[in-house]
């Protein structure tokens, strides 16, 4: 069975590391924050805060206190606010270690787009280039295929690019791919996936 | 110097003109200058260009300045969630440029310190890059970005002293500061002006000298995406 949404958020989380500084994008991404565990993570939401805690309980809510996504949260004792350009002045400056997001299409080279299509509506590519382009890691999370079935890893983008050779590792649900020199590298297979099964679904060029 | 005005339309008075470049601080609709938003619709003053990271929403924000036509450009990361302002934009009507976010942040700082350019990794070798100065550092490549000098910025703050030492909330700080800071004038709502002395000048998240002139007024402060949590049961 290939992994569900929530098997691949746990994935993700097993990559970071106690006392990193993260950011997390819409979408699955935003699910990783549930199986942290024991782990001392920041989480930093780019329109200017860092400890971000918890949708808030009904009657609760603080429409001055959202994240990126414009969703209610909560702070934590940690919490520590700040202006967007200070936001991504660490954003930028590198201090924050990983990023994990979504995609449309990821190459073997690591070229990454999330954005926009052609054609259809575009609304923004919002902080999504300069968090690419500035954090430590940067890890995609997505299904490995589109709804027609054919592979989202490719040998090279179709889609405009949101930052060009920025992505580290890939995780599916049908494993883990790190991003090396000459393609894609298997880390693992989700559970009862065959490497045959994977490699059938992968378009790039798996070394 | 008298900074505390008796409302927005007074505050304004005199710094509206057709075609201007106006920086507006608030990202999505929170910390947005809603007062001042209004009272420019109100004032009818058109073709204006919006240096703001989102375009609000159809009734709120600079959505209401998109209803009445008043806007020729947007420089903005973000414009989901407004059928008008998509509307618009597929008809022609409507200009609009595409910055990232932290692209868009810097360049509003930038100005407001004297930078009228700066070098960033973010977007090289994508469309934002397209026509832009590239430049080598160290091994990495970097294009060229500039400095956004409005002429006016609009912003929200929490609260205020008379001197215009500026206090924010939480997460509503956002784009308010550097687009408070790169306009020739700057205008500021805020929900409570207070006593001279009475702000900690060690809390003051902005200083007076970048603001001008200020209103105190209610806020609606809408809600984009009310998400919540279920209380677990004692």
């Amino acid at each position: 069975m290939p992994w569900d949404r929530n098997q691949m958020a746990a994935r993700a989380a097993n990559e970071l590391e106690d006392g990193m500084y993260v950011n997390l994008g819409i979408g699955i991404p935003t699910l990783v924050a549930n199986y942290v565990g024991d782990k001392d993570i920041t989480l930093q939401s780019e329109n200017g805060m860092l400890g971000m805690g918890p949708f808030p309980y009904e009657g609760e809510e603080d429409p001055d206190l959202i994240n990126a996504g414009k969703q209610t949260i909560t702070e934590l004792r940690r919490t520590a606010y700040f202006d967007s350009a200070q936001s991504f002045g660490m954003i930028r400056g590198g201090k924050i270690a990983a990023a994990i997001l979504g995609a449309m299409e990821v190459a073997e080279n690591g070229d990454l787009a999330n954005w926009m299509i052609p054609g259809k509506l575009v609304k923004g590519m919002g902080g999504a280039m300069d968090l690419v382009a500035g954090v430590g890691r940067v890890i995609v999370v997505m299904d490995h295929t589109n709804k027609h079935g054919d592979s989202k890893l490719l040998k090279e983008c179709t889609l405009p690019l949101t930052g060009k050779g920025v992505v580290d590792m890939i995780i599916t649900n049908l494993g883990v791919l790190d991003v090396v020199e000459g393609g894609l590298r298997i880390v693992e297979l989700a559970d009862g996936v065959s490497e045959d099964e994977l490699r059938a679904a992968t378009e790039a060029t798996i070394v | 110097m008298k900074k505390v005005y008796a409302n927005a339309t007074e505050a304004l008075d005199g710094l509206l003109s057709d075609g201007m470049l106006i920086a507006a601080g608030g990202f999505g609709l929170c910390g947005i200058p809603e007062l001042l938003l209004n009272a420019i619709k109100d004032s009818g003053v058109k073709d204006l260009t919006f240096a703001s990271n989102n375009a609000g929403v159809d009734d709120f924000g600079i959505g209401i300045l998109l209803q009445t036509r008043q806007v020729k450009k947007m420089i903005s990361s973000y414009v989901g969630e407004n059928a008008e302002f998509m509307r618009q934009y597929l008809s022609g009507e409507l200009e609009l440029e595409f910055n990232p976010q932290g692209t868009l942040a810097e360049r509003m700082r930038a100005a407001g310190c004297g930078i009228p350019g700066f070098y960033t990794k973010t977007g090289v070798g994508t469309v934002i890059a397209d026509g832009k100065e590239h430049k080598d550092f160290g091994g990495e490549t970097y294009i060229l970005e500039e400095g956004i000098f409005a002429d006016l910025s609009i912003v929200k703050a929490w609260k205020a002293d008379e001197t215009g030492n500026l206090v924010f909330r939480k997460t509503a700080r956002n784009f308010n500061p550097p687009a408070a800071m790169c306009g020739k004038v700057c205008v500021v709502e805020v929900e409570e002006i207070v006593p001279t002395g009475s702000l900690d000048p060690d809390s003051i998240h902005l200083p007076g000298i970048y603001v001008h002139r200020l209103i105190q007024g209610a806020h609606e402060k809408r809600i984009e995406q009310r998400t919540v949590r279920q209380r677990e049961d004692a």
